[in-house]
């Protein structure tokens, strides 16, 4: 299976995530790179730019600038060619970062949420990967899915349902705190639930980070830092370290959930006083 | 078998007939047997329903908070403005205060006077949940529009609710020069102003 990765307007961070896909060596023998950025490729970019060479699966990183013609034109060329198109990263599927710097520069087909016609004849052979940066086992899973003929449901963005059904919430270790509405989080200090004070987005961001951990060791949330929701389209937010309220009341809720639902749980929950939450979990009790 | 729409009336009848004897003696004054009387009803009848006083008061709130809760869902789901919203959720607190007085004197009298008797059962706000989240709602959209100033939940909701509870207060201490409703438009726009966005 041919694979060539086409970088745009990237910090490379999807290209380097990859490399830590943990049997990327045994994994790499299934594949030809007809081009990649980092690995050792069949071809350099210059041979690819000068010739159309065959390629399977077209992955686009980082976002586009629609005044870029020399990229748009070497994109249709490939893009035409390959069975499958996949945007690597939140910069390549709905602007990310860089949509920031100028109006001309977007996703492939969105820009934040909102779908584009542009490539619109490209639209039922591609695929979104979102994340800043991508998941290296979902890259490498969805590819291996591709080469076997497994059939990938999608979400009505694109996203594999496999790994965007999910949020970041499913597998939190925190979620005991968010159940008993338990706001008490300090950095360092305290485990608690960083929905409620310092922007976590877990609750309705769409990804695996906490059913696939990082590099199979830890998640953000669970080393005590937010989620920024990062896969998200509209990523990024601004101040990502606090959460946006409206007279205490968090502003935006749990994918899904009705805000009186919501409410009133929480007005539910947080009667309780469970004391075990509200001291470090590796303190001595005795102290 | 049992007809669960009479056994729901029976209970209605309760729920109202304590209401009306712990507002106007007290929750301590008041007994299990004065409440079954006064309902025309037996004592150990009467405890098939609710097997302690505390239950039974604890009941009471929860009804009078879904009572409440229900009139200010019709506000919130309306389009009106925050400032017009305000205004409806005043009159209807001070028309309950008029029309059914026993609602809001057990609120002050009884649920605010005896706290011992909701302390189990009744933690936190578990027995107002209906009513605090339709105010938290109503707060919620207001601050979303830019009617009002953000803040924090319970610096606007005890300005709003501490005043209109003083001032039902005020009219059963019988000392306002005015009858209650008269003052729906000053305190409407009090509390506007006081929480509007700058």
């Amino acid at each position: 299976m041919k694979l060539l990765w086409l970088q745009k307007i990237t910090c490379n961070g999807n290209a380097h995530s990859f490399l830590n896909y943990p049997n990327l060596t045994e994994w790499m023998e299934d594949f030809e790179w007809v081009y990649h950025p980092l690995l050792p490729s069949t071809y350099s970019l210059k041979e690819i730019q000068s010739d159309i060479k065959e390629c399977d699966i077209l992955m686009i990183e980082g976002a586009i600038d629609r005044e870029d013609s020399l990229f748009l034109e070497l994109f249709y060329r490939y893009a035409n060619e390959a069975k499958y198109i996949l945007t690597l990263g939140t910069c390549a599927t709905f602007g990310g970062i860089f949509a920031q710097a100028k109006d001309s520069i977007k996703g492939l087909h969105f820009d934040k949420e909102n779908r584009l016609d542009e490539f619109g004849k490209f639209w039922q052979k591609s695929i979104s990967l979102p994340g800043c940066p991508l998941q290296p086992q979902v890259l490498a899973g969805v590819l291996n899915a591709i080469k076997e003929g497994i059939s990938i449901p999608l979400d009505k963005m694109h996203r594999p349902k496999y790994y965007y059904a999910y949020t970041v919430h499913n597998g939190c270790t925190r979620n005991e705190y968010f159940e008993y509405k338990i706001d008490e989080h300090r950095f360092g200090e305290l485990e608690g639930c960083m929905f409620y004070e310092h922007g976590c987005q877990g609750t309705y961001t769409h990804n695996s980070c906490n059913k696939i951990l990082w590099n199979s060791v830890n998640s953000k949330t669970r080393a005590g830092q937010p989620c920024m929701g990062c896969s998200e389209p509209n990523f990024p937010d601004d101040d990502l370290w606090r959460t946006k309220k409206n007279m205490g009341i968090p502003a935006k809720l749990p994918t899904g959930v009705p805000k009186r639902a919501y409410l009133s749980l929480a007005g539910v929950a947080k009667a309780f006083k469970i004391d075990r939450f509200y001291h470090p979990l590796m303190e001595d009790e005795s102290e | 078998m049992i007809d669960t729409s009479k056994k729901e009336q029976k209970r209605s009848l309760i729920i109202n007939g304590a209401l009306k004897l712990f507002a106007t003696k007290g929750f301590y004054a008041t007994t299990i047997p004065q409440i079954a009387k006064f309902i025309g009803m037996s004592s150990g009848n009467l405890y098939n329903y609710f097997s302690s006083k505390e239950l039974l008061a604890q009941e009471i709130l929860k009804y009078i908070s879904a009572h409440l809760a229900k009139e200010i869902r019709k506000i919130n789901d309306s389009s009106l403005s925050s400032q017009e919203k305000i205004k409806a959720i005043v009159k209807i607190y001070f028309n309950t205060a008029q029309s059914q007085p026993e609602m809001i004197d057990f609120f002050l009298r009884v649920y605010l006077s005896n706290r011992e008797v909701f302390r189990k059962g009744c933690e936190g706000m578990i027995c107002v949940n209906e009513f605090v989240t339709e105010i938290m709602i109503f707060f919620d959209e207001a601050v979303a529009k830019g009617e009002l100033k953000n803040q924090d939940f319970f610096s606007a909701f005890g300005l709003f609710m501490g005043y209109l509870g003083g001032m039902v207060f005020l009219n059963g201490e019988e000392v306002l020069n005015k009858r209650l409703d008269e003052y729906i438009d000053d305190i409407s726009t009090n509390i506007y102003n006081a929480l509007k966005s700058d």
